[in-house]
């Protein structure tokens, strides 16, 4: 299990790795592709952040990870995803048991439903600890109160009597952040964790992760839409548009350079500090919903270098720079 | 913790206090129905060919001839002393008939009540822990068709298959065990299967909820999941609808009773009403009603022992 | 995931394409399909009842006729006044049918109503018209009707009524509630703000979006208000002799079931069968127009 595969480009450990994944919902009516022939690793200790519209299957990947999408109409195909060597989609329940919450840990986005309404905080962060260390009920919640603390909640003592409905939307999804902490996990999954936070707060949030970063040598995945927080505390970034990794790069090559034309407009739209013009460029157009998602690269309807290839097929992702993928037709040369 | 406990013992207190009121009503709503309408009890219990004077007298004696409002008053002061009136048909005190009559229900009643209950409740959970399983395919079908069945004729089927057929049960009479088995079989059957159809949806319900997704990337088994974290959010709606159901028995005992011919107090109020026999009608109401709203109390208490949510608003 | 692609799904289709939409949604349910089939006969037989048999061959009384077991003058044989069972049934199904479906529509009607009222107006008579409901429910409902159709007399008419009292308090409840939760949505303030007058809002904006609600409730409801009008007809507290109704039938069973168990099979059966197609109709119509309860 903990055999270290060495990579050979630039020497970091790869803790998770996800091949060709493809996310399938089968409905009364057609087969639904959430998320398509989706590649990327994350290595030890380092940030990666994963930036797309809402719909984009950011969210649907990322609980994959972790299998946490399951039922009669979810169809995973041949994809891989490997964590520390092992196929987690291949596991049981039973595995998967021993690896949520301590190996990988989880922190939604919906802070007002992700908790139990009928436990108290105390009861709900304690369990997601004691499932994974044998530790008395008391310690447990000792350790609850620390971390609460960590997360800038006041009176975290108090705060563990109460119940969830009691706390307002930012204080339960520190709550939230608190508890997927606690356990120090090797790779924390943080769905747009900060969304619900105002800024000071969310300042302070990242900054936390990545001091316990530091501390404990913990990877982080970051879902959001906010390229600010992108910039702010991830390594790399991925680039998703219709269910696909559409761009992967480090941070900085990703801000200056990037390629694809979603990411360049991505980039552009979003407000900074030397702006000539009073309005922000946009992209027109919108994201493509799952049940009519266009043919070939799914960004073409909204591109302005669009070619007939486009509209055919999806372009492979090639590699343009080392460390620096792209999916885009024009970067193909034949 | 004394505080907290002090104020759910006041919330109770109030809980307790608002009976009063509800039964006070419950009483006009049911005394107006069964005094303002045409007939008296004289004229019901000597018949049709009687002289009026005889009937006139009668009524004088039961003391029907009084204003309303003053039978009304004087029946509810009789009831705070504890006296539940006298049977205007047999002229004996109704707590006599009470005696003898109320074991029978209680026991139909009862037993229909906590066997539906855990009959509905666990088959409830089993079918939807295990959706689109054989179990839950059989529980749905069977659910469906049984809460189509009428208490009568289900308990018709039996006297007829187990009663005249094969003759291993009595088909009428409370004079034993076995003469139970048949009326709390009908009736548990009729009770269970709403609250299956209600758990199974409930808690169906509670899966799909965000909570559980969390509960399962902490890392928690399914067997943690079903039974801490979705049971009990799915069994608050079920609870109010056990107290409803206990309702619905009370109402079922009386066909049911009718059915097997069982003296219970079902069969004693159809003829009372059947008689316009006032004092015994409202009492059995009175009783049965009182019951009830003790069951709905309990309901709450219980709902507010679950649920904090309830327990900030209703305690504050 | 599943709830994201619905509301898009629903949101991007028009009045009559979402008709074709919860219609298909519906077919898919074998079993309310099926049940909506059953239902039909039943109602074709009311419907026509007088074309298939006439009315006299349910009450008319012959003493040579008595207790006939079925044959082919007589399908389902004949009671104990020599009545034709088969008669019987198909006049009873007049009865039987408009009791589940009157009471339902009359407290529909009446609790809707004041149930629009409580939610839309609050205040006081919203306060008023709970507790007068809190007291109303504390009487087990079966014993409320009891004692209303004891009062009235028996007949159809009261047993009607008797049943549409016992059922208004809950409706009034359900639509009070579905009301509360629509009149704080935007688009109410929005109206509001624009000066639509207090009828206008009611029945403009807020009937149509509580209408579904409402009537997967009602649909869920039919059958149980037939059986508890059947049970009331079983104990003699309802439809009156020599008037066919299928609960009274069966109490008329009850001394000859041993010899003629037909007397009790198959107005019991018409009880059931038609009970279950409400049912079943009712479960489909739940499942198709309210996706949130969709199992």
């Amino acid at each position: 299990m903990n055999t270290i595969r060495k990579e050979n480009d630039n020497q970091k450990e790869v803790l998770l790795s996800v091949e060709h994944l493809r996310v399938n919902f089968k409905t009364d009516k057609a087969i639904l592709n959430a998320v398509e022939d989706v590649s990327f690793k994350v290595y030890r200790g380092e940030t990666l952040g994963i930036v797309g519209e809402s719909g984009c299957g950011k969210s649907i990947t990322c609980m994959s990870i972790m299998k946490l999408i399951q039922g009669n109409n979810v169809i995973y195909e041949d994809g891989k995803i490997c964590f520390e060597d092992v196929n987690t989609l291949s596991l049981s329940d039973k595995a998967l048991q021993e690896i949520r919450g301590k190996e990988i840990a989880y922190i939604f986005q919906e802070p007002m439903t992700a908790l139990n309404p009928l436990y108290t905080i105390g009861n709900q962060m304690s369990e997601a600890l004691r499932l994974h260390v044998k530790i008395s009920k008391k310690e447990a919640l000792k350790q609850c109160a620390h971390y609460l603390e960590k997360v800038k909640i006041p009176n975290p003592n108090e705060v563990l009597m109460r119940y969830p409905f009691s706390l307002s939307g930012g204080m339960r999804q520190r709550v939230m952040i608190a508890m997927a902490l606690i356990t120090n996990s090797k790779l924390i999954i943080a769905d747009e964790p900060t969304t619900a936070l105002d800024v000071t707060i969310q300042a302070q949030i990242l900054d936390l992760m990545k001091e316990l970063q530091g501390e404990f040598g913990c990877s982080y995945i970051f879902i959001t839409h906010d390229l600010g927080v992108i910039s702010e505390v991830s390594d790399r970034v991925a680039v998703m548009y219709g269910g696909r990794i559409v761009e992967c790069a480090d941070t900085d090559t990703m801000f200056e350079k990037a390629k694809h034309p979603y990411t360049i407009g991505l980039i552009a739209s979003r407000p900074h500090g030397e702006m000539v013009e009073d309005r922000l460029p946009v992209i027109p157009g919108n994201v493509p919903s799952l049940n009519n998602k266009p043919q070939g690269c799914p960004f073409h309807p909204r591109c302005e270098a669009v070619m007939d290839q486009c509209r055919k097929s999806f372009p492979e992702a090639i590699t343009y720079a080392p460390g620096h993928t792209v999916a885009c037709w024009q970067y193909i040369k034949e | 913790m004394k505080g907290v406990e002090k104020t759910v013992l006041k919330y109770i207190f109030k809980r307790l206090l608002f009976i009063v009121p509800t039964l006070l009503g419950g009483i006009l709503i049911v005394f107006s129905i069964m005094n303002l309408t045409p007939g008296d009890p004289g004229r019901q219990i000597l018949g049709m060919n009687a002289k009026q004077e005889q009937v006139d007298q009668l009524n004088h004696e039961l003391g029907y001839d009084k204003p309303f409002f003053t039978r009304f008053g004087e029946y509810c002061i009789d009831l705070s002393h504890g006296d539940l009136g006298t049977s205007y048909r047999t002229r004996r005190p109704f707590t006599e008939e009470l005696v003898s009559r109320i074991p029978n229900t209680l026991k139909i009643g009862l037993s229909a009540f906590v066997l539906s209950s855990i009959i509905g409740i666990s088959l409830g959970i089993l079918a939807a822990v295990r959706q689109y399983s054989l179990v839950d395919t059989f529980s749905s079908v069977t659910a469906i068709l049984f809460a189509s069945i009428p208490g009568f004729f289900l308990g018709m089927i039996l006297i007829y298959v187990f009663g005249l057929k094969l003759g291993w049960l009595p088909t009428f009479g409370a004079s034993s065990f076995k003469h139970f088995v048949m009326p709390v079989a009908t009736l548990t059957v009729a009770t269970s299967v709403s609250l299956l159809r209600l758990t199974r949806s409930t808690m169906l319900d509670a899966i799909r909820q965000d909570y559980i997704r969390t509960a399962t990337a902490k890392g928690c088994s399914k067997n943690r999941i079903y039974w801490k974290h979705a049971l009990k959010n799915a069994i608050l709606p079920v609870i109010t609808v056990m107290g409803m159901s206990a309702g619905t028995v009370m109402g079922g005992t009386v066909i049911i009773e009718s059915v097997f011919a069982i003296p219970g107090m079902g069969t004693y109020m159809l003829t009372a009403i059947r008689a316009k026999d006032i004092p015994v009608v409202m009492s059995s109401t009175v009783l049965l009603s009182l019951a009830f709203c003790l069951i709905m109390i309990l309901v709450d208490i219980l709902c507010a022992i679950i649920d904090p949510r309830i327990r900030e608003r209703s305690i504050g | 995931m599943k709830e994201i692609e619905k509301t898009e799904y629903i949101k991007s289709k028009s009045k009559g394409e979402r008709f074709f939409e919860n219609w298909s949604l519906y077919k898919k349910n074998k079993a309310a399909v099926l049940g909506l089939i059953i239902l039909m006969i039943f109602v074709l037989v009311a419907v026509f009842a007088d074309w298939i048999i006439p009315y006299d061959a349910a009450i008319d009384q012959s003493s040579a006729e008595r207790l006939q077991n079925p044959s082919s003058q007589h399908f389902f044989g004949t009671d104990r006044l020599g009545r034709d069972v088969f008669a019987r049934i198909v006049h009873g199904s007049r009865r039987s049918l408009s009791l589940g479906v009157l009471t339902t529509f009359f407290s529909v009607l009446i609790g809707g109503f004041i149930g629009i009222c409580c939610g839309y107006f609050g205040g006081k008579f919203d306060t008023i018209v709970m507790r007068l409901c809190d007291v109303a429910v504390s009487i087990p409902p079966l014993l409320f009707a009891l004692a209303v159709v004891a009062a009235l007399g028996a007949n159809m008419t009261n047993l009607i009524i008797a049943i549409t009292a016992i059922s208004i308090p809950g409706y009034i409840r359900v639509v009070r509630s579905v009301i509360l939760s629509i009149v704080e949505q935007e688009y109410i303030y929005a109206a509001r703000m624009c000066g639509s007058r207090n009828g206008v809002i009611m029945f403009r904006h807020i009937l149509p979006n509580a209408m579904g609600p409402i009537l997967v409730q009602a649909s869920m409801n039919v059958a149980s208000m037939m059986l508890a009008a059947a049970g009331l007809s079983f104990i003699g507290m309802g439809v009156q002799a020599p008037t066919p109704e299928w609960g009274a039938m069966l109490n008329d069973a009850k001394d000859y079931m041993f010899k003629q168990p037909y007397l009790l099979i198959f107005p019991g059966s018409a009880i059931a069968l038609s009970a279950l197609s409400l049912n079943l109709v009712g479960d489909g119509l739940r499942d198709a127009l309210d996706p949130r309860l969709r199992t």
